[in-house]
């Protein structure tokens, strides 16, 4: 497995579409740095293109990969090695290095505008974790996709689909339903539903830390009182673990079934 | 002539006459009490160092009440310790301590009733249930005190300045912290506070009621239940304070309910969870305000006219203005707004596109709470855009038609 993860780490390593992500995001670090100048605002606006733009890279890379090195698996396939670490090496291949190329792309630019001076250090780093798990959370997802559909276009379909779905839709639904259903009681409710959207819990967790004075307001307490504490943030946490375990599982089992 | 210098002649066997009663524990007066009975009018009574145990000292003669430093009047928990009922009296320099709880009566460290003339200056009150009790008095000076209680709940609380029906008061540079209210004007004319610093304390940093033509400035208000309620007031100044760090889930920086033509300038509202919850205001003029990483830069919640918004700085909050009706009678024109993201082609520093404040999301979250949670999220960024162009559920002409582009008050 060590192996193809390797290969896949370095075959990524190599093509362009690394180096273009790497540097986006570190282009991105330092004109908000250059613009504002204060790590803790600069946060604040990562946090909207974190939240965004990681789970539809992840995405797209994970279903663009797949298609694309599918010879090279078949391949690979016909060899005497076992079919869940082929997938495996390749999908941790995938998310190591996209969450490579976020970790320094950003990280650079803030290390380099004294970001270990400033307080904003626990947040850009909470920022960085929430941005690797999704990076993780969304490959998975995008290769489940991609093993369940053998036409490329339907397959690049679902999962910009799914994307759209997690960043948008789904809290269009969730408004709606808060909504119409104004007279129950909703806490609850709406903290079970961010728990099924790993976009919206990783928002939520960042903006507790951000936002806090409007979170504060009579009904964050909830949220605060969940969220805020260590084992709100532990369970939250270990959601988002769940989130990864869950599609990689789905996936073995997939493939011990699946006919190439 | 002669009878001019008769005249000052006669004043200076006055104040001659003017002697000093000192109370020690040594000394020949032992307590304050037997001093008080001792003086006469315009006498000053001199306390030494150390701690006096006693409660309900009324003083009834104009007389001044010095403290030397060490000095301590301790009530023990019981009741009220100095009340003052006479005109032209001073009191300087003591430590007052331990004032008693209680549920019915007004226990004070200091009360005066029905005084006009009089100074409070210097002192330390510790442990009070109320700090110092002002009933139906004119022109008092209250300065340079600190009052202080660690009580837990507003019932159980009293307040550190608690004026009730007064005129010309003056009060400055005190210190509260840990009481009910920092300072409470009730029914409070032509009074002005500044320099203070409340904090820490349950309900309001400060509170006006039923209070016209005041004025507060240069104080601030930091982590108070809210930092100023002014309600049913009318004519109230409020200039260069700061309202600092008022946060939770019913904490204001500046409340304001049923008041008319104030004026509100230059003032800094810093995270507080919402900066200015107004609600029947009418006739207030906000200019030059700072509203910086607050929840809530405004809340308008309803029957608030005539009110004009002019040259703030909206920097950085999760929300700028909550407006909860679809009807506008207030006026924003020439603030800043740090989320505006118009352009300015002729480069005169006002932006060429209307800046429009209310958010179909704040809409929202005004009428259902828990919506909230979905703050900053792309939907939420969709709709926003959406009623950004074509306004629907948001007043349409609540708008800033000329929102400047570089921040004002730095």
């Amino acid at each position: 497995m060590l192996k193809i993860l390797k290969y896949s780490f370095y075959d990524l390593m190599r093509s362009r579409w690394s180096y273009v992500y790497f540097l986006f995001y570190l282009l991105l670090g330092f004109v908000l740095l250059f613009l504002n100048n204060d790590v803790d605002k600069a946060v604040i606006t990562l946090m909207n293109i974190i939240i965004v733009l990681t789970p539809l890279i992840g995405t797209i890379f994970g279903v663009m990969y797949y298609y694309n090195s599918k010879e090279f698996t078949e391949l690979l396939l016909a060899q005497p090695i076992n079919r869940s670490k082929i997938f495996m090496g390749q999908y941790l291949g995938i998310s190591i290095s996209l969450t490579l190329s976020l970790v320094l792309g950003l990280g650079i630019p803030f290390v380099l505008y004294g970001l270990f001076k400033s307080a904003a250090i626990f947040n850009f780093s909470l920022l960085l974790v929430v941005g690797a798990f999704l990076n993780f959370i969304f490959v998975a997802l995008s290769y489940n996709i991609a093993l369940s559909t053998e036409n490329k276009i339907k397959g690049f379909g679902y999962a910009i689909l799914m994307w759209l779905f997690l960043a948008v839709i789904y809290d269009g639904i969730f408004i709606i339903s808060l909504v119409v259903f104004n007279s129950y009681p909703l806490d609850k409710f709406s903290l079970v539903a961010t728990m099924f959207n790993p976009i919206d819990l990783s928002r939520i967790l960042i903006l507790l830390k951000l936002d806090i004075s409007a979170l504060l307001g009579y009904t964050g307490a909830v949220f605060r009182k969940f969220f805020g504490t260590n084992f709100g943030m532990l369970i939250s946490m270990g959601v988002l673990v769940l989130w990864v375990v869950l599609p990689v599982l789905r996936m073995n089992f997939k493939l011990r079934k699946k006919d190439f | 002539m002669k009878y001019k210098i008769g005249l000052f002649f006669f004043f200076m066997a006055f104040a001659v006459s003017a002697k000093q009663i000192v109370v020690c524990q040594s000394c020949e007066v032992k307590t304050i009490k037997e001093a008080i009975k001792m003086a006469k009018d315009g006498d000053e009574i001199l306390i030494k160092k150390g701690v006096y145990k006693e409660q309900d000292i009324v003083i009834d003669k104009p007389i001044s009440l010095i403290g030397e430093k060490g000095a301590v009047i301790d009530g023990n928990n019981v009741g009220g310790i100095l009340i003052f009922q006479t005109n032209n009296f001073k009191i300087k320099g003591l430590k007052i301590i331990n004032v008693g709880l209680s549920y019915t009566i007004e226990y004070a460290a200091i009360k005066v009733i029905r005084a006009n003339d009089f100074i409070i200056e210097d002192c330390i009150m510790e442990n009070v249930f109320f700090g110092i009790l002002v009933e139906k008095s004119k022109r008092g000076i209250i300065r340079n005190n600190k009052i202080s209680s660690n009580r837990k709940n507003e019932a159980s609380s009293g307040n550190g300045i608690h004026i009730w029906s007064g005129e010309e008061m003056k009060i400055y540079k005190n210190e509260m912290f840990g009481l009910r209210d920092g300072i409470y004007f009730e029914f409070v004319k032509n009074s002005i506070a500044h320099n203070n610093l409340s904090y820490n304390n349950i309900r309001y940093g400060l509170h006006f009621m039923f209070s016209n033509n005041n004025e507060y400035h240069h104080n601030e208000f930091r982590n108070n239940g809210a930092g100023v309620a002014v309600m049913f007031s009318k004519f109230t100044n409020m200039h260069h304070n700061k309202f600092r760090l008022n946060w939770g889930s019913a904490s204001y920086g500046l409340l304001l309910k049923e008041i008319y033509d104030a004026e509100i300038y230059n003032n800094l509202f810093e995270q507080n969870t919402i900066g200015i919850n107004a609600e029947g205001s009418t006739r207030i003029n906000y200019k030059n305000n700072t509203f910086l990483r607050n929840g809530w830069a405004v809340k308008i919640a309803g029957a608030c006219y005539s009110n004009i918004f002019i040259k703030n700085d909206f920097l950085n909050n999760s929300l700028d203005l909550a407006y909860n009706s679809n009807i506008n009678d207030n006026k924003f024109d020439n603030n800043y707004w740090s989320e505006y993201t118009g352009y300015d082609l002729d480069k005169d520093g006002i932006g060429d596109v209307p800046y429009r404040p209310v958010k179909l999301f704040s809409y929202i979250v005004n009428k259902t709470p828990e919506a909230l949670i979905l703050l900053r999220s792309l939907f939420v960024d969709i709709i926003n855009f959406s009623e950004k162009v074509s306004p629907v559920f948001t007043p349409t002409d609540l708008m800033d038609n000329n929102p400047i582009m570089k921040r004002i008050n730095d």
